[in-house]
């Protein structure tokens, strides 16, 4: 196994955990969390690929690839976690509860 | 792969079990936190400098932060809590089918044979920043313009009922 | 580098860098084996032993300015004008008992004070305190100091979720809140040095700066972008360090010690401790942007080795903030939102704006005259219009005493 794979499987692990959490929690908060740690594991992917992949030091161009989709993915994150965290408030405001299985009414 | 890899591995994916598993909510967001912690250093050990203090700015402080406030300002949800309340049995043999597939994918691929390069590529930070306003200048446009929706969608989102309206929902009831 | 630092001549200079020999000569002698660990070692016992050392300095010289502010004494009983009294402080607070709430979160309430500490050290991993004296050499220095900077926050968070203490709850509220609001102008006004010094490597942006014309330093502080910027960074990293006047945190009147009322002994210690370590972190950190750094202030006096310069000057700015505590009144809560968001954010980036000015006019000899003038009417314009319009339709006037003046 080299370093590679490694960091790879360490990647899927994380990404199952996340959507272990995701899947199984009620707390719409914790689905959130889950989401976001699936972000992060492929985020680890990116630069995984970007330190040992063969291709990356071959061309100058596309050197640091892996690096900017990192960066953006970070920012979009962000702005996920943030709208995200907004709408938990919001729903919570309106239904007293912050629990995915107790909101199931689509009417107000 | 070294001492310090595995050790950054280990300590990221024991905290992320924890956050995903432990009953308290504000102790899943302290794991996660870990973890997310974890991940940057994770980045750090493979030489990307940048993106790992990047990762650590934004999920330690402020993800984690609007993470912890959520958890505080949607309290009372916190007693309701029960652990396994939604079938956490078939979530978690989900999760462990999609590891098994991608572990399977990953060990079976031409990916864990190939020689990989021992010194990190450059990524000094004002390449990044170059590549940036270069390369890369229309996402960065793109996700200035996003994070500037998000500012004003969750203020929007989050914002307080009006009190005349308030006022008007107490007179009805 | 500076002319006339090597014109002063070697003996200068062997003083100047006595500290980085002495560490090269003491890792040359050491077992190869072994070389690392007193490598690693050599850079982190100093930290450790000067700034907790500073630490228990300052702690005498507030009570001692404040209180000649105040118009007494301070200590003076334990040790030559008091300055045993750190000694017995810590004593005190290491004798104390250990309190810990019977509801609170164990686990989390022991981490906070550890968490807040360790962070606070680490910070000054990338900060220069003299010429070749940074402990470790980082590209991204600057986003370093605030990434790990930003766990702080977390530490305030878990102090004061797990004392179960609705004091402790709402203090940390405040403090994260706080905190938040005031890092936003912080890392916008740190923006301007680093597009102007063209780098997120504190001791590159020193360098940018340690060049002289004339005697007079190259020091970003003397211009006007960077001395708007300084002012902003400066009363930010108050705000930031829960310095008066934004210690809101605490408040005697409303929410005692706020997120530290349940500790007591060595841990409440450590939480003082920390408070003060980041204030010199960012003290030092506003010095090496806007000050430049270990240079002299005078290019002759360059002979005077870099580390006393920096230390001079973080003692400078310890003053300072003893100064403020003891002579400005403390802000209200909502005062301290409205100031961060509707002041210091948009005038930092007003300060960006004549900072990327500043770095696209022409040099020349008419042109930097012309500059000046351009940026300093970039950055008051806006002051003076925000500072104005913030004042509409406010009325101040002398404050009535409703209770006090009936009998």
């Amino acid at each position: 196994m080299n370093p590679l794979s490694a960091c790879l499987l360490v990647a899927a692990f994380l990404f199952c955990v996340g959507l272990a959490g995701a899947l199984s929690r009620s707390s719409a908060i914790l689905v959130l969390a889950g989401i976001e740690l699936m972000l992060g594991a492929a985020n680890l992917n990116f630069v995984a690929f970007w330190r040992y992949g063969s291709v990356a030091a071959t061309s100058r161009v596309h050197a640091l690839t892996g690096i900017m989709f990192v960066l953006f993915s970070i920012g979009v994150a962000a702005a996920e976690a943030a709208v995200g965290l907004a709408l938990i408030l919001a729903i919570y405001r309106h239904a007293k509860t912050s629990d995915v299985t107790e909101i199931t009414e689509l009417k107000g | 792969m070294t001492v310090a890899f595995i050790l950054l591995a280990l300590i990221t994916v024991a905290a992320a079990v924890a956050a995903m598993s432990m009953p308290r909510l504000v102790h899943c967001a302290l794991a996660l936190v870990v973890a997310f912690a974890g991940l940057g250093c994770i980045f750090l050990a493979l030489g990307a400098e940048f993106v790992g203090l990047a990762q650590l700015l934004v999920y330690v402080g402020a993800v984690a932060i609007l993470i912890v406030f959520a958890i505080l300002l949607t309290r009372g949800s916190e007693i309701s809590m029960r652990p396994g309340a939604r079938s956490a049995f078939s979530g978690t043999v989900i999760a462990l089918a999609v590891f098994a597939v991608l572990a399977h994918a990953v060990m079976t691929s031409r990916v864990s044979r190939i020689a990989t390069t021992v010194a990190p590529p450059s990524n000094r930070v004002q390449e990044i920043g170059v590549e940036l306003l270069h390369q890369y200048v229309l996402p960065l446009e793109v996700i200035g313009l996003l994070l500037t929706a998000v500012l004003i969608g969750a203020v929007i989102l989050a914002w307080r009922e009006k009190p005349a309206a308030e006022q008007e929902g107490a007179r009805t009831r | 580098m500076n002319v006339s630092f090597t014109m002063a001549g070697g003996l200068a200079e062997r003083v100047d860098q006595i500290f980085v020999t002495l560490d090269h000569w003491a890792v040359a002698h050491t077992p190869g084996p072994l070389q690392w660990l007193v490598q690693i070692l050599l850079i982190v016992v100093p930290i450790l032993a000067v700034f907790p050392g500073l630490f228990a300095l300052t702690t005498v010289l507030e009570r001692k300015g404040l209180g000649r502010i105040q118009n007494r004494y301070g200590p003076n009983r334990v040790g030559p004008y008091g300055l045993l009294q750190p000694v017995a402080d810590g004593l005190k607070a290491l004798t104390k008992e250990d309190l810990v709430p019977r509801t609170a979160d164990g686990v989390v309430h022991y981490l906070a004070p550890l968490v807040i500490v360790v962070t606070a050290f680490l910070v000054y991993a990338v900060l220069p305190v003299g010429r070749n004296m940074t402990a470790v050499h980082l590209n991204a220095g600057l986003l370093f100091f605030f990434a790990i900077g930003s766990a702080t926050e977390l530490a305030v968070f878990m102090a004061g979720w797990s004392s179960r203490n609705k004091y402790s709850l709402l203090g940390a509220m405040r403090a994260i809140a706080q905190m938040i609001s005031y890092e936003v102008p912080l890392i916008l006004s740190t923006i301007a040095v680093i597009m102007i010094a063209g780098t997120l490597a504190p001791e590159k942006i020193v360098l940018a700066q340690a060049s002289y014309t004339g005697i007079f330093p190259h020091w970003y502080v003397f211009t006007p972008w960077g001395f708007a910027g300084f002012l902003l960074f400066m009363t930010a990293a108050a705000a930031e360090t829960n310095r008066s006047p934004f210690d809101l945190p605490e408040g005697e009147s409303e929410i005692i010690a706020g997120y530290i009322v349940e500790y007591s002994g060595f841990k409440f210690a450590l939480f003082f401790l920390a408070e003060y370590l980041e204030i010199f972190a960012v003290s030092g950190l506003g010095i090496t942007l806007f000050l430049g750094g270990w240079s002299a202030p005078l290019s002759f006096l360059a002979v005077i080795p870099s580390w006393i310069w920096f230390f001079a000057k973080l003692m400078v700015m310890i003053c300072t903030f003893i100064w403020v505590r003891g002579t400005l009144p403390r802000l209200r809560m909502d005062q301290l939102m409205n100031f961060a968001w509707k002041f210091m954010l948009p005038m930092a980036l007003v300060d960006m704006v004549c900072a990327g000015v500043w770095r696209f006019l022409p040099g020349g000899a008419l042109w930097s005259v012309l500059r000046w003038v351009i940026c300093t009417v970039i950055v008051v314009v806006p002051y003076v219009a925000l500072a104005r319009g913030l004042q509409m339709g406010k009325k101040v006037e002398q404050r009535v005493y409703r209770y006090a003046e009936e009998g």
